[in-house]
C-alpha cells in the first residue's frame, strides 16, 4: 500500500479515532499536571516553618504591670499584663479622637492581657516600651523611635505618622495561663 | 542543507512571514519535529526519548532540591533530612532525583549498545557517536559528583577513592589531586566545588545533546537494516520514512510511559534498592566503611580499573618499558579511561562495509559476548578484590579491549556478510507490507 | 535473537546491583513480620507508641534522634499523639539549648529530639535505613519489594540476639550477639523482660519489645513511607492508564502504514 492512500484513509473515519486521541492527550496533560504541581508546592513553606506559625506561651509568673516579648512568624509579639489603671485608661480613651478609632474591648479577649504584634504600622520598626527603662510615649503604651509614633495602653495609635493601631494577632486562651498564638 | 528531502515550513499569513524573515524559529521547530524518520525503527530506538526525558527530569527536580539543600560539611547531611522530612513532597522529589540517575544510566547503556549493534557509529555518523561519548563522560562526572552531595559515608569515601585515581598520574598526580579537592583531603572545599559543577554540567550536557541531535538530523537516523534512506527525491524518501511527529513521538512516548511505570514502582515501593545503606550514615573522615562500592553504573569500569594489578604481565611490561613510570595504579586508571576511549574510536576500528549487525553472522555472536562481558564486569565490580574475581575481571577486561581493538578490525575482513534489503521500504514491507493479518508486533 | 538478549539483559540488570550488598560476613537476621512491609504496608500506630515509650525510657539514655522533629510524633501515619501530648512529651523528657536565650530550656514540639553523643553511641534517626538485613534472593536485593530493606529486622534481631556471654578485651566488655557482624558488640543488652510497662498491658518481653522499638525506628528513618507508597500506587495507576491509551493510539496511528484495515 502506498503512503498516499494510507494517508487518505487515515483522514476518513469517524469519531472513535478522535475520541481515542483526545483521551490520550487528556491523560498526558493530567499526568504532566500531576507531576508539575508537587514541584511548585515544594516551594511553599516547609513543615518546620509552618510549625513555627503557631506559638504556645505560658503566662504563669508574668506579674501585672510587666510586659513580655516573644517571636511569632519572625516578628515580635508584645504581651502586656495590664494592671487596673492601664485598663481603666484604655477604656476611658475609647471615645477620644484618634486616627484609627477602635474600642479597647474589641482589642482584647481578657482585659488584663493585651496581645499585639510589636511592629509599628508606619514603616515596620519595633516600638519601645517593653523594658521598664524604655520610653513609653505620651500615652504610656509604646513609642516608636523611628518617626515618633505614640501608642496607648491598648496599642492604639494616638500621635505620629503611623496609620493604624498595632495589629492584634489571632490567639486563644487554651487555659487561664496558656495562650496559643497563630 | 544536505539530508533527506522533505517539506519545509512555509509562512503563510502576514504575521508568520514577518516573524520568519526576522527569526525563523517556527521553521526550525517544524523541521526538527517533522524530520523524516526511517519507518522501520524498532523498539530499541525509544531510549533517546527516555534519555531526553531523564535530562529534563534531573534538571527540574535538581533545581527544586537546590532550593532546600545546603552545601556545607556541617549542614549537607542534615539539609537532606530536612528535604526528606519537612519540605512538601520533598521525599518524593529526592527519591525521584536519586533513582532518576539510575534510569538515566540504564537508558544510556541500552542506547550505546543499540548503537554498537546496528552500527550507528559508522560513517557518516562519527560526530554523533563522538558527541554521544562526550555526553556519557559528562554524565559520569555529574553522577559521581551528585553522589557526593548527600555527604554520607559512601559519598565521602567514594569521592576519596575516585579522586585518588588522579593521584596515580606520574609526577603531576598529587598536585592535580590536591587541586581537584581544594585541599589535602575531601572536605568542605571539595563539597562546594562538586555542588557547583553538579549544577553546571547538566547544562553543558544540554548543549552537547543539541549538537548530538543536530548531527544525526543532518545525516538522518540510522535504522535496524543500516540501509540509507533514498535521498534522490522527496517522493522516494517518503517511501522509506514517516515524519517524526506524530508517528515516532507517539511511539516513543508509549515506550517512555511503560518505562516510567517501572521507574515509578521502584521510587514508590523500593526507593533505596539501588542505593547503599552506608550513605544514611553521615560522612566521617576517620572511619572507612567495610565495603566501598561505587554506584552500580560505574561498576563495569570500576572492575576494569581494579583488574590490572602488578602481577599482570601487561602491567609488568608497561612498567619495564617506561622505567617504572607506568605502575599498576596508573595502568588501571589508563585502562579505565581507555575502555571508554576504544569505544569512542569504534567508527574507525570497525572495518566492515555492512553497517547493521543484523547482516553480520559472526559479529552477532561477538557482540552478544560483549553484552555478557559488560554485565560480568558489572557483577565483578561489586565483588571483593580477591580470587577468583580478580582473574575473571582480568579476562572480562581483556575481552572488552579485544572486541574493539582486534575483533572489530578483523571481522570486517574475514566475515562474509549477508545482503541487506535494497531499501528501507522493502524491509518494512517484509514485516508488515500487504500481507493480510501480519504480525502486529513491530519489535521484530 | 535480540529479544532473548533483551530478556537476559533485563534479568542480569535486576540481579547485579544488589550484589554490592552481598559481601561481608553479617550475622543472622530474623525475618520478623512487620505491619509496614510490602507495597501496601502500614505502620501500626499502637506499636509505634510502644516503641516511642521504649526509646524514651531505655534507648534515649545513650542514643539521640537528632533528625527527627518532635512535632512529627503527632503526624498522621506516625505515632499520632494528640497535640497536647506531644507538647507534654517534649517538655517532660528533653531539654534543648536555645541560642537566643543562651541557656537550656524544656523542649518544644518545634524542636528536634536532642543530640545525644555523650557515650559515643550512634544516632538512631536513620539507623533502620543505614542497615540492610536482607540481600536476597541471590544477592539481588529484590525481596525489598515485599520485606522492606530489613533494617528494622536487623535492629529487632540485634536487640533480641544476645546470648548472655561476655568477654573483656583491652578494658572493654563485649557481649555476644547473633545478629551483630562479627558476633561481639560493645553495647550491653539494653532490654530486659518487663523493663517497660505499657499502659494497655501489651506483652513486654524482650522479643516483643525489640520489634516495637525496631518499628518505631523504621518510622523515624522513613516517616513518609506510607505517603510515598500511596503516591507510588497512584502514579503507577495513572502511568498504566496512559500507557494503555498510548498503545491504542500508536496502534491506530500506524495501522494504515502497516497494511492493516483501520478500525
Amino acid at each position: 500500500m502506498s503512503d498516499v492512500s494510507a494517508r487518505q484513509q487515515s483522514q476518513g473515519d469517524g469519531t472513535r479515532r478522535d475520541f481515542l486521541y483526545y483521551a490520550t492527550a487528556g491523560a498526558a496533560i493530567v499526568t504532566t499536571g500531576a507531576a508539575v504541581w508537587p514541584l511548585i508546592n515544594s516551594m511553599n513553606p516547609s513543615a518546620d516553618v509552618s510549625a513555627l506559625a503557631v506559638v504556645n506561651i505560658d503566662l504563669e509568673g508574668v506579674e501585672p504591670g510587666s510586659r513580655i516579648t516573644l517571636k511569632w512568624k519572625g516578628k515580635p509579639v508584645f504581651v502586656d499584663h495590664r494592671p487596673k489603671e492601664r485598663i481603666a485608661q484604655a477604656l476611658a480613651d475609647d471615645d477620644a479622637p484618634m486616627p484609627d478609632p477602635e474600642p479597647d474591648a474589641e482589642r482584647v479577649q481578657r482585659p488584663e492581657w493585651l496581645v499585639v504584634v510589636g511592629v509599628c504600622t508606619h514603616l515596620g520598626c519595633i516600638p519601645l516600651g517593653q523594658a521598664s527603662s524604655d520610653p513609653t510615649g505620651d500615652w504610656l503604651g509604646w513609642f516608636c523611635p523611628c518617626h515618633g509614633s505614640h501608642y496607648d495602653t491598648s496599642g492604639r495609635i494616638r500621635k505620629g505618622p503611623a496609620p493604624r493601631n498595632l495589629d492584634v494577632p489571632p490567639y486563644e486562651f487554651v487555659t487561664d495561663t496558656l495562650v496559643k498564638i497563630g | 542543507m544536505s539530508g533527506i528531502p522533505h517539506d519545509h515550513y512555509e509562512p503563510k499569513t502576514g504575521a508568520e512571514k514577518w516573524l520568519h524573515s526576522r527569526l525563523p524559529i517556527v521553521g526550525l521547530i517544524y523541521d526538527t519535529i517533522m524530520i523524516p524518520t526511517p519507518k522501520n525503527l524498532n523498539w530499541w530506538w525509544i531510549w533517546g526519548i527516555v534519555l531526553a526525558f531523564c535530562l529534563v527530569l534531573q534538571i527540574v527536580t535538581g533545581i527544586v532540591l537546590v532550593m532546600h539543600y545546603t552545601p556545607h560539611v556541617d549542614l549537607a547531611f542534615a539539609s537532606i533530612e530536612h528535604i526528606m522530612r519537612n519540605v512538601n513532597g520533598g521525599h518524593m522529589i529526592r527519591y525521584i532525583h536519586m533513582n532518576g540517575a539510575s534510569l538515566f544510566f540504564v537508558a544510556v547503556y541500552i542506547h550505546i549498545f543499540r548503537g554498537l549493534y546496528y552500527g550507528s557509529y559508522k560513517a557518516p555518523r562519527e560526530i554523533t557517536w563522538i558527541v554521544g561519548m562526550l555526553i556519557f563522560l559528562m554524565m559520569m562526572g555529574t553522577g559521581f559528583m551528585g553522589y557526593v552531595l548527600p555527604w554520607g559515608q559512601m559519598s565521602f569515601w567514594g569521592a576519596t577513592v575516585i579522586t585518588g585515581l588522579f593521584g596515580a598520574i606520574p609526577f603531576i598526580g598529587e598536585p592535580i589531586q590536591t587541586w581537584l579537592l581544594g585541599g589535602p583531603a575531601v572536605d568542605n572545599a571539595t563539597l562546594n566545588r562538586f555542588f557547583s559543577l553538579h549544577y553546571l554540567l547538566p547544562f553543558v550536557i544540554v548543549a552537547l545533546v543539541i549538537v548530538h541531535i543536530w548531527a544525526f538530523h543532518t545525516t538522518g537516523n540510522n535504522n535496524p537494516t543500516g540501509v540509507d534512506v533514498r535521498k534522490g527525491s522527496k517522493e522516494e524518501a517518503e517511501k522509506d520514512t514517516l515524519p517524526f511527529w506524530p508517528y515516532f513521538v507517539i511511539k516513543d512516548f508509549l515506550g517512555l510511559a511503560v518505562v516510567l511505570v517501572i521507574f515509578w514502582a521502584i521510587v514508590g515501593f523500593m526507593p533505596n534498592y539501588l542505593g547503599h545503606p552506608d550513605n544514611y550514615i553521615e560522612a566521617n573522615p576517620l572511619v572507612t566503611p567495610a565495603h566501598i562500592v561505587p554506584e552500580w553504573y560505574f561498576l563495569p569500569f570500576y572492575a576494569i580499573l581494579r583488574a590490572f594489578t602488578s602481577e599482570v604481565w601487561v602491567v609488568q611490561i608497561a612498567s619495564f618499558v617506561t622505567g617504572g613510570i607506568v605502575d599498576a595504579k596508573f595502568f588501571g586508571v589508563l585502562a579505565m579511561f581507555g575502555a571508554i576511549a576504544v569505544m569512542a574510536l569504534a567508527p574507525w576500528l570497525d572495518t566492515s562495509r555492512v553497517r547493521s549487525g543484523v547482516y553480520r553472522p559472526q559479529f552477532k555472536w561477538w557482540f552478544l559476548l560483549l553484552v555478557i562481558d559488560f554485565f560480568a564486569l558489572m557483577w565483578l565490580g561489586a565483588m571483593p578484590a580477591e580470587e577468583p574475581y580478580a582473574s575473571f575481571s582480568l579476562i572480562a577486561s581483556a575481552y572488552w579491549f579485544g572486541y574493539f581493538l582486534v575483533i572489530l578490525p578483523l571481522l570486517g575482513v574475514i566475515e562474509k556478510p549477508l545482503t541487506p534489503p535494497a531499501t528501507i521500504e522493502d524491509d518494512f514491507n517484509a514485516h508488515y507490507g500487504k500481507k493480510a493479518g501480519a504480525d502486529a508486533n513491530p519489535a521484530e | 535473537m535480540f529479544k532473548k538478549l533483551a530478556t537476559g539483559a533485563a534479568l542480569a540488570l535486576a540481579l547485579i546491583p544488589g550484589a554490592s550488598f552481598a559481601a561481608g560476613g553479617s550475622g543472622h537476621v530474623e525475618d520478623f513480620q512487620f505491619s509496614f512491609e510490602g507495597p501496601f504496608g502500614k505502620f501500626d500506630q499502637n506499636q509505634l507508641q510502644r516503641g516511642l515509650q521504649i526509646y524514651t525510657e531505655v534507648c534515649a539514655a545513650c542514643h539521640g534522634l537528632r533528625y527527627v522533629p518532635l512535632r512529627t510524633l503527632g503526624d498522621e501515619g506516625g505515632p499520632g499523639l494528640p497535640e497536647d501530648q506531644v507538647r507534654a512529651y517534649a517538655e517532660e523528657n528533653f531539654e534543648v539549648f536555645d541560642a537566643e536565650l543562651d541557656d537550656y530550656r524544656p523542649a518544644k514540639p518545634t524542636d528536634n529530639f536532642p543530640v545525644n553523643d555523650g557515650v559515643g553511641a550512634p544516632d538512631l534517626s536513620l539507623m533502620a535505613k543505614a542497615r540492610a538485613g536482607f540481600h536476597g534472593p541471590y544477592g539481588s536485593g529484590m525481596n525489598q519489594l515485599f520485606k522492606g530493606m530489613g533494617g528494622a529486622e536487623y535492629i529487632a534481631s540485634l536487640l533480641d540476639g544476645y546470648t548472655g556471654k561476655e568477654k573483656e578485651e583491652a578494658g572493654t566488655t563485649f557481649y555476644e550477639n547473633t545478629a551483630f557482624p562479627g558476633g561481639w558488640i560493645s553495647m550491653a543488652p539494653p532490654l530486659g523482660d518487663e523493663q517497660v510497662e505499657f499502659a494497655d498491658g501489651y506483652a513486654n518481653d524482650v522479643h516483643h519489645m525489640s520489634q516495637d522499638v525496631a518499628a518505631f525506628l523504621m518510622w523515624t528513618a522513613e516517616p513518609k513511607m506510607m505517603a510515598r507508597q500511596t503516591t507510588g500506587f497512584v502514579g503507577v495507576l495513572i502511568l498504566s492508564i496512559l500507557s494503555v491509551l498510548l498503545y491504542l493510539t500508536n496502534k491506530r496511528l500506524w495501522a494504515p502504514h502497516k497494511g492493516k484495515k483501520t478500525a
